[in-house]
């Protein structure tokens, strides 16, 4: 059986599932069966059979697993929003067709992704520029605190999202190039192995943007998340794991310095240790959250059981009857651990956890450093995004802002994520058509 | 480079781990304390959406509390009424989302909300079954309580009537008591009242037993050997006890008088010197017996249950305490605190030969498919042998016939009971009224114990005809 074929098998079980989602609760919702369900999951196979298709025709080696997977999450998002609320779903399906056009659109424009190391800085530059823009003043949005929106009329946009691409793609082509330097000068100072002072320089660079990003943007979420992927690359890029502990170092020291002296930073810890010294204001969400978790068990309580609102309250979603502050972005994981119980969440965490192996095996296949980086630190990137947030809900982390992939509740959010899997099946494909050409020589 | 890939992989999965180990946490092995957590008002919004089963009194006709849907479709709650107002105040409580629940209706929520195990209510969520609450007989008797509560009529006080062979609770009673259903909107002034309505003195008021406890005494000296009913003590008025003269009532002389009569006209210098001669261990050793020094074990709220026994500071003293005046505390004097279920619990023993069973407030209950589960009781402990309590219930009988009890004497029906009168203020003349007893004597089908706080009566005068008329309405019942 071909990759391709494999991939389309794959998609079926993703169209059955949501269809069973939204008959769930059209039957918990309205307690009759319409063929809604049916026109609904029919709808979202046809736009994953779409995107197949361009996958098939464009990358036909690429990585058979990875867009199942990924349109399972997608799934699981699309009946979850749903589930909270109509209109969310509507817009989400919306941004879902977007995503796909932007994920095709890379797909047939940047055949040749290599090219991306020539603009390097160029691109550097605008991952951030972009970081930035939640700050410029008219544009900007805060939301919790966090500068991490920016606002053009009714559309907000979550920019670190397509960031966090541009700065994997810069990091890739850098390290890649400097990462004979950075081993071979590498000198012992002190029983620690430190890189050479010169080529020091831009790795302090990305622990100051980092620093940046929890001071200037205020959102330990996204600079846990970058210097997280950073970290991971420049681990693979130079086999050096005492690189790796003094950034974390840099990165602990840093942390609990701007923890210590900016007001917000240092909530956010004191929640995360103590959620129900004040559960009833600053601690609520997350305490709400466990609450939530508490009410799932093992098998959940089934979808659109949660309890998100208070009963006979009515107000403008989402936050004036929360029961569950953010349901649909920041927590959507405690819904879905009450609803979908333990054994939900788990195939969910496992799902993030497949797609990883899908992106590291792409970065092992993958021929040249470029390449293998590139892959690394998308990979990365994305699974730390989704450990950041479950972290959060499940208080191994302080909660923050972040999304979580292809599931929450968020167009910026899906958009990027489709990018980056564009990227990671072009990668495949070059490294799996290599290999199979390979096996047919031999 | 491929290592260090593999090796970072395996470092994503320890984190993914360390979510799925943190979710389990959370969802599972933690999940009962956060329901328990106050600030998780989950529990009582969910609960508020089951149809809580009905508390019937023991006929299985009478409803002390039904649920009651209010609203429609999602927005569908039940709430609860109680159709007999008052009558049950204290023994079955309440249950409110905005107060909480005491009484019965707390400590059987399990079973009136119809939880069960994780895996029954999947099986029920799988077959598409609604939670709904089993219905519980309570083990209290309509006539009873009305009669009880008439009985007092307004005097402050409490009455328990206990099935002496099962530890049935069929009265369960005191004033003043509260309507339920004022919960919601009066609780802050009830809880405020200085008569303290919502306080269920039946289980949690510390009251000196006076006299009743003599039967405790007694049981002692008998059960252990000490003496038996022919035993001989000076009668005389004062004796020095502890160093401190102690007098009959009214400074009454008797002679060299048996136990019998001793117990007949409730000498107390009889009495104080059998204490002595027993001693604190002895005494001690029985009043565990008979579930003193302990939290009775009645299927109630352990936040309303107090324990019975000799009380410094707010703590119970164990049998070792020098602060013990065992001489006055075989007379229900000294540090003595004991709540009217605990005296009931006492003469339920000498009822039932012996044999002190544990007390009850439920009988049956019936889930919603019809299925019943009848209580079935337990023995507390034995007290005493077959014939301390015989001996002990033909003295009783005398008390009642010729003695300080006679205002309880039911016609052709053999009563043992025991008065006691607590001098509370000498000078004002304010006394702890008791009466403990059970009928028929020879085969007694209910124990009670009527008290009345703050009287000028007696337990003679005062609670004796309470006993008496609980005592008339059950075994009329019974005959029926």
């Amino acid at each position: 059986m071909s990759a391709r074929t494999r991939e389309l098998f794959a998609l079926i079980p993703v169209g059955l599932l949501v269809t069973a989602g939204f008959t769930a609760i059209f039957i918990t919702q309205s307690e009759q069966l319409g063929n809604l369900s049916v026109l609904y999951g029919g709808y979202f196979l046809a736009l994953c059979v779409a995107a197949h298709f361009v996958i098939r025709a464009r990358l036909p080696d690429a990585d058979p697993f990875l867009f199942p997977l990924v349109a399972l999450l997608a799934a699981f998002g699309v009946v979850m929003l749903y589930r909270l609320d109509e209109g969310l779903a509507r817009n989400q399906a919306n941004w879902f067709v977007l995503g796909l056009l932007l994920f095709s659109l890379t797909i047939f424009f940047l055949r040749d992704y290599e090219a991306l190391e020539r603009y390097r800085y160029l691109i550097a530059l605008t991952g951030i520029g972009l970081l930035m823009l939640p700050r410029v003043p008219g544009i900007g949005a805060q939301t919790n605190d966090a500068f991490l929106a920016i606002k053009f009329g009714a559309v907000t946009f979550q920019p670190t999202e397509i960031a966090k691409i541009a700065i994997v793609v810069f990091l890739a082509s850098y390290l890649n190039e400097r990462r004979e330097v950075l081993v071979v000068g590498a000198r012992n100072v002190a029983g620690i192995v430190l890189p050479p002072l010169k080529h020091l320089g831009p790795l302090l660079v990305v622990w100051g943007a980092a620093m940046f990003m929890l001071v200037f943007i205020r959102d330990l979420g996204s600079s846990l998340m970058f210097f997280g992927a950073f970290l991971a690359m420049i681990y693979v890029a130079t086999a050096r794991i005492s690189f790796v502990l003094v950034g974390v170092l840099m990165f602990v020291i840093g942390s609990w310095f701007f923890a210590s002296t900016i007001g917000h930073v240092q909530e956010r810890f004191d929640i995360w240790l103590d959620p129900f010294n004040e559960a009833e204001g600053n601690g609520f969400q997350i305490a709400q959250s466990l609450f939530a978790q508490a009410d799932g068990g093992l098998f959940g309580r089934g979808l659109g059981e949660s309890l998100v609102q208070l009963p006979k309250c009515s107000g403008d979603f989402p936050n004036q009857c929360a029961i569950l502050p953010a349901p649909h972005t920041d927590v959507i994981y405690a819904v879905i651990v009450n609803e979908l119980g333990l054994f939900g969440a788990g195939a969910v965490v496992l799902i993030y956890a497949l797609i990883a192996e899908r992106g590291f095996k792409t970065a092992v296949l993958a021929e040249d450093g470029f390449s293998k980086l590139l892959a690394t630190g998308l990979t990365s990137i994305f699974a730390l995004q989704a450990f950041v947030i479950i972290g959060g809900v499940t208080r191994v982390i302080p909660l923050t802002g972040v999304t979580l992939p292809f599931i929450s509740y968020g167009g910026s959010s899906i958009v990027a994520n489709f990018i980056l899997l564009a990227l990671l099946l072009l990668i495949s494909d070059k490294a799996r058509r290599r290999l199979r050409r390979e096996e047919a020589q031999a | 480079m491929n290592t260090q890939i593999v090796k970072l992989f395996g470092f994503i999965l320890i984190l993914y781990a360390l979510l799925f180990g943190f979710t389990s946490y959370w969802s599972i092995f933690d999940a009962d304390n956060l329901e328990a957590n106050t600030a998780n008002k989950r529990p009582l919004l969910e609960e508020e959406r089951i149809d809580r089963g009905e508390i019937l009194a023991h006929d299985e006709k009478t409803v002390i509390a039904r649920s009651v849907p209010k609203g429609e479709g999602d927005a569908q709650i039940y709430v609860r009424q109680y159709p007999e107002g008052d009558l049950y105040g204290n023994p079955i409580g309440y249950s409110y989302v905005e107060r909480g629940r005491v009484g019965t209706e707390l400590d059987h929520n399990d079973e009136l909300v119809g939880n069960k195990t994780e895996f029954l209510s999947i099986l029920d969520e799988l077959q598409g079954h609604q939670q709904e609450g089993s219905t519980l007989v309570s083990s209290l008797d309509p006539e009873a309580q009305q009669t009880a509560l008439d009985a007092l009529g307004g005097q402050k006080g409490s009455v328990v009537a206990m099935v002496p062979s099962t530890g049935e609770i069929r009265a369960m009673v005191n004033v003043p008591t509260y309507d339920p259903n004022d919960i919601p909107q009066d609780y802050a002034e009830l809880n405020s009242d200085r008569n303290a309505p919502l306080f269920n003195r039946a289980t949690q008021a510390g009251y000196q037993p006076g006299s009743t406890m003599k039967l405790v005494t007694a049981t002692a000296a008998l059960d252990s050997g000490e003496a038996d009913p022919d035993t001989t003590l000076s009668g005389r008025s004062p004796v020095e006890i502890s160093g401190v003269p102690l007098e009959n009532s009214g400074g009454e002389q008797f002679g060299e008088i048996d136990m019998t009569t001793a117990l007949t006209n409730s000498v107390n210098t009889w009495w104080a010197q059998m204490g002595e001669q027993l001693g604190t261990d002895t005494m001690y050793k029985y009043m565990d017996r008979f579930g003193f020094n302990e939290e009775p074990p009645l299927d109630y709220p352990d936040f309303q249950l107090a324990i019975s026994g000799e009380y410094a500071d707010g703590k119970v003293l164990d049998a070792g305490s020098d602060q013990i005046d065992v001489g006055r505390m075989a007379i229900g004097q000294d540090k003595l605190n004991v709540t009217p279920l605990q005296m009931a619990m006492v003469v339920s023993a000498i009822a039932n030969d012996g044999e002190l069973m544990e007390p009850r407030l439920w009988s049956k209950t019936i889930d919603p498919d019809g299925r019943e589960e009848e209580m079935s009781p337990d023995r507390q402990s034995r007290v005493m042998s077959d014939d301390t309590a015989n001996a002990i219930t033909s003295m009783m009988q005398d008390v009642v016939n010729e003695g300080t009890g006679t205002a309880a004497a039911l016609s052709g029906i053999d009563v043992a009971g025991k008065t006691g009168t607590a001098e509370i203020d000498i000078e004002n003349n304010v006394n702890q009224a008791w009466f403990v007893g059970f009928a028929p004597a020879d085969d007694p089908d209910i124990a009670v114990a009527a008290t009345v706080e703050r009287t000028s009566g007696f337990g003679g005068t005062v609670a004796a005809p309470i006993a008496k008329q609980v005592m008339e309405v059950i075994l009329g019942e019974e005959g029926d």
